[in-house]
């Protein structure tokens, strides 16, 4: 299983980055606005002010003298204080850069307009904050007709209060702000269907992806577009395409070998059935004294080869059954013990071989197959452990499973050999390549044990001898 | 001395098995085809039929259930085959048992001998006639009747019948009948046991799927009865 919070990460990663970009674009959008809006308002308000504030001054500075005095300055100041209008700006006048002269207190400005104002012949205007309120001071010029050049003469001082600009401003953030919230909300929709759209091919190619890691490697991803990930999933195509026939031509091959391993035992049985139906006659033709020496022992050779062979070809079918898949389980409710004894008594062992079971044990199993197993466990004990050698067979049971043990006191088993004494074609002694066993036994035992699911292990006792295990659960699958 | 029908198309085993069996002090008749198998059945009335499944022409199965429809002859099916399918398939055709080639002709007498032995009256037996039911079983004239009609056993469903209504209400395992009428001393097949009670039920019972005479423990074996 791929994480599927790899998807899910993959959805909320678009989803983030898509509200992200939308949030910025809108907050960015917002802020220009609101920059744009607030310089407009401001220069509108400032303008409106010196326009009005020179159409006072052009109707009144005529009546002013040329050297006005401090009254005529008053008098000046105070008719521009009341045609203030709703700007509700104070004014204040200098002569000659002199000091202020208003009709009330003095408005509040900043020292530098004032500095800036001595010498400019054109308009200033300064924005600044009395408070939390922010104000705008202008100062113009008044230049004498007479002498046009020079430092003005007269200038005119004003302030007012831009609250209600302000307000106006606050009204358009307020605006947008509103207005990028649900811009980032509504975002949501077209980024999850984006993400949607993306991420489907993306889920389909992992769907593929397991049922092929499960085995069924037919499947293909449907693919749609021209895009990037049409591009992967018609490589992923490509690649299961590749697999499937390289799969096939595995199994078939498998098969074909696997076919002809068992062709060829079967192949062997009918000459074998004419050899071995006349085994019996050799030998006694061999033991009877009748024959010349040499010829004697020419049959007796015969008749035991064919008698290793006979039982070769019967294990190599049951091992190319074993590989075929068909040998099947026949589960019978069976006394171990009795079975055990019967093993033991039909092959001659029940003097060389003790046991150790307790009576009345009952347990779910193929009595064949396990025979089977029995047979090449305790006859491999016997063959390899000495011609004194001592064999025990013990059986342990428990609720879950059955284990028989099989250990004897010989030489043990080469540690070289230990991970391989279950392989097929195995012998315990190279110098003695031609046992009695085919060297199957052991691997037909261990897929018996399989076949009931459950195990054969081999380990060498620490007193020397060799202790084999079979493992049956007490019900079989 | 038992006279032995060989029906094998390979001239090797056929040589080799009849040289074993005349080693033992058998007499055997050999021929290559069912047909001829069938023909020489009639002719020299063997006591017992060796019976290979691979023939050409006629199949061993089709010449096994040609000598069941007319003869009793003990019939042993001697095959390269062990599928299980095969044997199964082959005990079905009617054929008393079933060796796998190779085989020693040791085994092959054994095997032999054991089904000539279930003609014989099992000794333990001291009612001659019973009744179960709609059967009257002669323990004497070793037969079966069905309503007054003598059923055509083969050897083995005769002995298994004989067998099992010997001590009915009893139940035997597989195994044990494998041993009784069989007589195979090791783990044999079990599927023997099952196909002959299945081909013994189709003669005997009303309804084979629902058996009254010999009816299936669960997990232990089978029964005669409870009628």
């Amino acid at each position: 299983m791929i994480h599927p919070s790899l998807v899910r990460g993959l959805r909320a990663q678009l989803v983030l980055v898509f509200l992200l970009v939308s949030v910025l674009s809108a907050v960015i959008a917002a802020t220009i606005t609101f920059r744009q809006g607030r310089t407009a308002i401001v220069a509108r308000a400032q303008a409106d002010a010196l326009q009005d504030l020179r159409a006072h001054l052009a109707s009144r500075t005529p009546d002013l003298p040329a050297d006005p005095t401090e009254t005529d300055l008053r008098t000046l100041a105070l008719q521009l204080d009341r045609a203030a209008g709703i700007r509700g700006w104070r004014t204040a006048l200098s002569y000659r850069g002199g000091p202020l002269i208003a009709t009330g207190a003095q408005p509040p400005l900043p020292a530098q307009l004032r500095t800036q104002a001595a010498t400019s012949t054109t308009a200033l205007a300064q924005r600044f904050h009395r408070g939390q309120v922010p104000w705008l001071a202008v100062a113009l010029p008044v230049t004498a007709a007479a002498r046009p050049q020079g430092p003005p003469p007269l200038v005119v001082y004003a302030s007012f209060s831009l609250a209600s600009q302000q307000q106006d401003v606050d009204t358009l953030a307020a605006a947008a702000r509103a207005g990028a919230l649900p811009v980032a909300l509504v975002a949501i929709v077209p980024a999850l269907l984006a993400a949607r759209r993306l991420l489907r091919p993306v889920r389909r190619l992992r769907t593929a992806a397991e049922r092929m890691a499960g085995g069924s490697l037919d499947t293909r991803v449907r693919v749609t577009g021209n895009d990037e990930l049409a591009d992967l999933g018609r490589t992923f195509n490509t690649m299961a395409a590749t697999l499937q026939s390289d799969a096939a031509a595995l199994r078939d091959m498998e098969a074909r070998a696997r076919r002809f391993a068992a062709d060829v035992s079967h192949e062997l049985r009918t000459p074998l059935a004419a050899m071995s139906a006349v085994t019996e006659v050799i030998d006694a033709d061999a033991t009877s004294g009748r024959l010349a020496p040499l010829t004697a022992e020419a049959l007796q050779l015969v008749s035991d080869e064919t008698r290793k062979l006979s039982r070769l070809v019967e294990d190599l079918i049951e091992v190319s059954r074993f590989d075929a898949g068909v040998a099947v389980l026949n589960v019978d409710e069976v006394d171990v013990g009795e079975l055990i004894g019967k093993t033991l008594a039909l092959r001659h062992w029940r003097d060389r071989v003790r046991t150790d079971v307790a009576p009345g044990l009952r347990a779910r199993l193929d009595p064949r197959r396990v025979d089977v197993i029995l047979a090449n466990l305790v006859g491999n004990a016997l063959r390899h452990g000495g011609t004194a050698v001592s064999v025990l067979v013990q059986v342990r049971a428990d609720t879950e499973q059955i284990a028989v043990t099989v250990s004897d006191d010989g030489p043990g088993i080469p540690a070289d050999l230990l991970p391989h004494v279950f392989d097929r074609f195995t012998k315990g002694d190279a110098a003695r390549t031609r046992t009695d066993g085919s060297g199957l036994g052991l691997a037909i035992a261990t897929e018996n044990a399989r076949l009931h699911g459950g195990t054969l292990t081999a380990t060498n006792a620490p007193r020397g001898g060799t202790i084999l295990t079979l493992t049956l659960p007490r019900h079989p699958p | 001395m038992t006279r032995v029908l060989v029906i094998e198309d390979d001239p090797a085993v056929r040589r080799g098995v009849s040289v074993g069996l005349r080693h033992r002090g058998h007499e055997t008749v050999l021929v290559a085809t069912g047909e001829d198998g069938l023909a020489e059945l009639v002719a020299s009335a063997p006591e017992v039929v060796l019976l290979d499944l691979m023939l050409p022409g006629m199949s061993g199965l089709e010449t096994c259930r040609r000598i069941r429809a007319f003869s009793q002859v003990p019939i042993v099916i001697l095959s390269a085959r062990d599928d299980d399918v095969d044997i199964v398939v082959g005990l079905e055709a009617g054929a008393d048992d079933y060796v796998i080639k190779p085989a020693s002709t040791e085994v092959i007498e054994a095997r032999m001998r054991a089904v000539l032995r279930r003609t014989t009256p099992p000794a333990s037996s001291d009612q001659t006639r019973t009744t179960h039911g709609d059967l009257l079983i002669d323990r004497v004239a070793l037969r079966a009747l069905k309503h007054g009609t003598q059923l055509a056993l083969a050897p083995t469903e005769l002995k298994l019948l004989l067998f099992l209504s010997a001590a009915p209400e009893q139940t035997f395992s597989r195994q044990q009948l494998l041993e009784q009428v069989w007589e195979h001393t090791f783990y044999g097949d079990y599927r023997l046991v099952d196909a002959c009670v299945m081909r013994l039920r189709a003669k005997i019972e009303d309804d084979p799927r629902n058996p009254r005479y010999i009816q299936t423990v669960r997990g232990f074996g089978y029964r005669f009865g409870p009628l």
